[in-house]
């Protein structure tokens, strides 16, 4: 295992992510502020409790969740999608390192740029809403995860991807609706019952009401079938690198 | 001694059929420097690209110092620096930091005073802390070659170094690979500028259409390179050449007004005086005299144009 080379890969990964810092850190604490502003003052104002919370901090898990699944994608893809597009990727190709190198370079990256500003939403929720975490360890656990099992999706789509508009198209056109759709504004219960059969089938779910678990102690769906669906999908998402890694798909001609 | 690369039979034929090599063999040895010329689209970047791992070759074998590239690759890579063609580099990223970022890929650990050196000898330690964009064209192509040279290759390989490159820059990179040659560094570079590899080559191959057609010390084709031909005009046409020039080995113009005399401009007597004065003896009148050179281009061209 050559350290040294994922540490330079992860080092340079997060110096581009300190270099825009002000992209990197604001413009999430500033959309989620107004997200907070909007739903959980405005709004939320208006709402009842829902499952016991009140709406403000009922949101809180969703809007992490949200931000943090496409800040993993986001940073993830575009990490390696850069060097394909400016051409430094020879370096990675001739360089003595091996796919699950660069991969775990990238992906570690990501995944902590994306857990960063994870955290630092949760610091900002803090000040708008009376919050408490009823299970802290599982929490991170959870947070984690689905940063690292989105980073590893990123990575896909980064690698995938031939020009900007592909690296947009998947997040915009299927991770976004996913993430609404899947519970971060609201609980699944308060949907018409077709809706919530449907609902099943989106995997972010899962995910969302395992983390309002930790949070609230209250959870849509078992907190084992919540593991299963992040153990599953990031099953996939390596199963798809291993198929990528073995054939050199778009990285090597 | 054991070629540092040697490739067998290497073919490599892209998606959509394009065949950009066709089965080549090529044993490049230690130390030496050894120059690809080929016009565009000869294969020399495929070739290279092949060789350092960008690209996967369709049939054959590569190994470098003893490596296999697919089954060692670790063991062959490390060996290699690679000067691309493209002036690919992280526009946002200091000038430190990238060649710092490249040792680090190569496994290497940090060593301020080693990337301090090599900054320094291409002249570019005072860019250190310049952003790569801020720099023209000739500081990228050095920022380049630091990189390469990060993590102390034994292999290097410089592809179209000179493309776009100002004669300051052409002969501070020629100094430094003579620098590496005398640390052992074997060399390979491509050029579609044959003085370059002239000025600079052990060894000189010549590859075209995905073949290479020849692989030649650089002093054998400056030998043949050294042949001059001599071409007097004579006032008055003849019909043949006069039995007392027979030892000169005289060519006549269809014309009859031409001779063409060939001698090496390396040899102790060149025999022009000599043959001066017998042709004066001989009752020829001259008109006018000149000489030509067969340049390595003339047997490039030569070669190239055989094959096509």
């Amino acid at each position: 295992m050559n350290l040294t080379a994922i540490k330079a890969i992860y080092v340079f990964e997060m110096t581009r992510f300190f270099r825009t810092l002000l992209q990197s850190f604001i413009s999430p604490v500033l959309s989620t502020s107004l997200y907070f502003v909007v739903f959980g003052a405005a709004i939320g104002s208006r709402i009842d409790t829902v499952e016991g919370v009140s709406y403000g901090a009922f949101i809180v898990p969703g809007l992490i969740m949200l931000s943090v699944m496409t800040q993993s994608t986001a940073n993830a893809s575009f990490g390696i999608y850069f060097p394909k597009f400016i051409g430094t990727i020879y370096e990675l190709l001739s360089a003595p390192v091996s796919f699950v190198e660069i991969m775990i370079g990238y992906v570690g990256a990501a995944a902590s740029k994306a857990l960063l500003v994870g955290l630092i939403i949760l610091g900002t929720a803090f000040v708008f809403v009376d919050l408490r975490i009823a299970h802290p360890v599982a929490m991170m656990a959870f947070l984690v995860m689905t940063c690292f099992s989105f980073s590893l999706l990123g990575f896909i789509i980064g690698i995938w991807a031939k020009n900007f508009e592909q690296l947009q198209l998947i997040p915009l056109l299927v991770i976004t609706p996913l993430v609404f759709l899947g519970g971060s504004f609201y609980s699944i219960s308060m949907l018409p019952p077709v809706w919530q059969t449907i609902t099943m089938f989106n995997p972010v779910i899962y995910l969302i009401s395992g983390f309002r678990w930790a949070f609230f102690g209250e959870a849509e769906v078992s907190i084992g079938l919540s593991l299963f669906a992040i153990a599953l999908f990031t099953a996939v998402c390596i199963a798809v690198i291993g198929w990528i890694f073995k054939t050199g798909y778009r990285l090597k001609t | 001694m054991p070629a540092i690369v040697s490739a067998k039979d290497v073919t490599k034929i892209y998606e959509g059929g394009f065949e950009a090599l066709k089965g080549v063999s090529l044993d490049i040895e230690q130390g030496e420097i050894l120059a690809l010329l080929g016009p565009n689209g000869a294969g020399k970047t495929t070739l290279i690209s092949v060789i350092c791992g960008m690209v996967n070759a369709t049939l054959g074998s590569i190994s470098v110092g003893g490596h296999d590239i697919v089954d060692d690759f670790r063991g062959a890579r490390s060996l290699i620096g690679l000067v691309p063609q493209e002036l690919s580099l992280e526009p946002f990223e200091k000038v430190i930091n990238s060649v710092r970022f490249s040792r680090g890929l190569f496994g290497k650990p940090r060593n301020d005073a080693y990337v301090e050196r090599i900054l320094r000898q291409l002249s570019l330690w005072d860019k250190k802390d310049a952003r790569v964009k801020e720099l023209s064209g000739g500081m990228k192509r050095r920022v380049l070659i630091a990189k390469a040279l990060s993590h102390e290759p034994r292999v290097l390989f410089l592809d179209e170094p000179t493309a776009g490159v100002d004669v300051e820059l052409r002969k501070d990179m020629w100094e430094i690979v003579r620098g590496l040659r005398e640390d052992g560094v074997t060399i390979i570079l491509t050029t579609h500028y044959i003085e370059e590899a002239e000025a600079i080559a052990d060894r000189v191959g010549v590859i075209n259409d995905g073949k290479i057609l020849l692989v030649k010390d650089k002093a054998e084709l400056m030998a043949q390179m050294g042949r001059k031909q001599l071409c007097i005009e004579l006032q008055e046409p003849i019909a043949e050449i006069p039995a007392g020039l027979a030892a000169y080995e005289l060519v006549i113009g269809t014309d009859g007004c031409s001779l063409e005399y060939a001698y090496e401009t390396r040899g102790e007597r060149t025999g022009i005086t000599a043959l001066l004065s017998d042709l004066a003896a001989q009752g020829l009148v001259l008109k006018d005299v000149s000489t030509s050179q067969s340049s390595l281009e003339d047997i490039f061209v030569g070669l190239v144009g055989d094959a096509a």
